[in-house]
């Protein structure tokens, strides 16, 4: 099992889950089983044409799978992939 | 048999290695403690004469303490040290008690800083600070990293806060405290009573004043030295070149992904370094965009989400700690780059998780085909800057056009 760790602004779409234990060999692979386990997270991770949001990010261990396989990056056993949208919050007004 | 002075002297001078300050000039840094290899004069005349006028770059051991407090100045004894005095007597007798002490590169400046100042080297005063601020930073000044030169150094710098919310505000606090000089402050808001859980620069009795005059408020109290410049304006594309370009460092406090893009695209262009943090309920995230050095948020993101997949924190929440704690890691990273010590966040994101009580540390790249900083749009901006100078060129010619 690897683990997705999802941030705080989604953990509302993921049955308020701040990690969801995901059976899968890619990194694309466990985000889409996600999204179909939680579909209010689909819009959130999936654009309309099957690929990733460009507002998130996403990270096996600590690195950019932009920088490694992208979706094709392979998971192993206790993995951590690391769901990260861009956040707004500031802390002003 | 009893020793004279100028036994000692010839005794010593005949144990040491010694250099004249022509030699030595090339090897004068900007910031000596700042390149942990690079060689390092030591300075070991009296505080007043250090006062007048010394090596920039150097460290102050005066010879009467050096015993006690080289170890502190100059903790590694590998460190190719060039030591001196204003004559280079006191020096030699200084690269001596070193080289017993263990510093196995040390070398004795002939002729001393009367000789360095005369043949026309470069020389810096300090900045002298007041008995006042030595007791208000003494503090800092105990510490090698900061000193004199440090604080004398952050109290000439300007800082620029985008925000005097719950981030900027523990990190107004904060930077006022330790002698920031200028504290530039960018909000059009006012105070909220809503704010007050977490926004610690204001009190309850500025309940419905600007923000920017309730945070020189604070900041006055805490510290009379910071001169506080409030922008009493929303940061926009026409303004944002503007009102960065006096300041050292921007801490990005905002909560919109508009004046973060805006911010960070003026902030590439005019080479600022911006330190981001943003917040969520019991999460934040901090990192450092040094422009061409790391990423910029662009890099990150290339696109903001839709509004509605981005709730704020006035929609969301935030425990009042949160942009406490992340605030104040902003403020740490200011004041590591206004010093040029340790290793700032670029190139690392941290995530604080405040339920957890954990610190995650993820890897950030520059992105080449990044349309802010990438190679493209860096050659673009260049292009640019060029047709003005050529005018410029061909009116000093005297072409007539």
């Amino acid at each position: 099992m690897s683990h997705v760790r999802i941030p705080p602004v989604l953990r509302a779409s993921a049955g308020g889950n701040k990690v969801v234990d995901i059976e899968a060999a890619t990194v694309g692979e466990a985000l889409r089983a996600l999204a179909t386990q939680y579909p209010g997270l689909q819009q959130q991770l999936w654009g309309e044409d099957g690929t990733l949001n460009r507002f998130v990010n996403v990270y096996l261990n600590d690195q950019d799978i932009r920088y490694l396989a992208e979706l094709e990056t392979p998971v192993t056993l206790n993995d951590t992939i690391v769901v990260l949208p861009a956040m707004a919050g500031g802390a002003a007004p | 048999m009893p020793k004279s002075y100028a036994d000692i002297l010839r005794e010593v001078r005949g144990q040491i290695r010694e250099v004249t300050p022509t030699q030595v000039a090339p090897l004068v840094a900007d910031r000596g403690l700042a390149d942990p290899s690079a060689p390092l004069f030591v300075d070991v005349r009296e505080r007043y004469e250090w006062e007048e006028g010394h090596i920039p770059g150097a460290v102050h051991v005066p010879r009467g303490h050096l015993e006690a407090q080289v170890e502190f100045a100059v903790p590694d004894r590998a460190r190719p040290l060039i030591v001196y005095c204003a004559g280079g007597w006191r020096s030699a007798l200084a690269a001596k008690v070193l080289g017993e002490m263990g510093y196995t590169d040390v070398v004795n400046m002939e002729g001393g800083f009367q000789v360095w100042k005369s043949a026309g080297l470069p020389w810096v005063k300090p900045t002298v600070l007041s008995a006042d601020q030595k007791r208000r930073y003494s503090r800092h000044l105990l510490i090698p990293e900061v000193g004199l030169e440090g604080q004398s150094r952050l109290l000439g710098s300007k800082v620029l806060l985008i925000g005097a919310g719950g981030l900027g505000s523990p990190a107004a606090l904060y930077l006022a405290a330790a002698g920031v000089g200028t504290i530039g402050i960018v909000d059009f808001d006012v105070v909220d009573e809503s704010n007050l859980q977490r926004q610690v620069v204001h009190t309850t009795d500025r309940i419905g004043v600007k923000k920017t005059e309730s945070a020189a408020a604070s900041i006055r109290a805490l510290n009379p030295d910071v001169r506080v410049v409030g922008h009493d304006e929303m940061l926009t594309e026409e303004n944002v070149e503007r009102l960065i370009a006096d300041y050292d460092v921007i801490l990005d406090g905002t909560d919109t992904f508009e004046t973060r893009y805006t911010l960070n695209d003026a902030a590439v262009g005019l080479g600022k370094t911006v330190i981001h943090a943003s917040v969520f309920r019991f999460e934040g995230q901090l990192t450092v965009f040094t422009p061409f050095e790391g990423p910029c948020y662009r890099c990150l993101y290339p696109t903001p989400p839709p509004p509605e997949l981005a709730p704020g924190c006035s929609v969301a929440g935030v425990l009042g700690v949160v942009p406490g704690i992340m605030g104040l890691l902003q403020a740490n990273e200011v004041l590591k780059v206004l010093l040029g010590i340790g290793d700032t966040l670029a190139g690392r994101l941290l995530i604080f998780d405040a339920l957890d009580g954990t610190f995650r540390e993820l890897r950030l790249r520059r992105d080449p085909a990044c349309p802010t900083c990438g190679e493209t749009a860096t050659a673009a901006r260049e292009a640019a800057a060029t047709p003005a100078a050529v005018p410029a060129v061909e009116a000093a010619a005297g072409v007539d056009r």
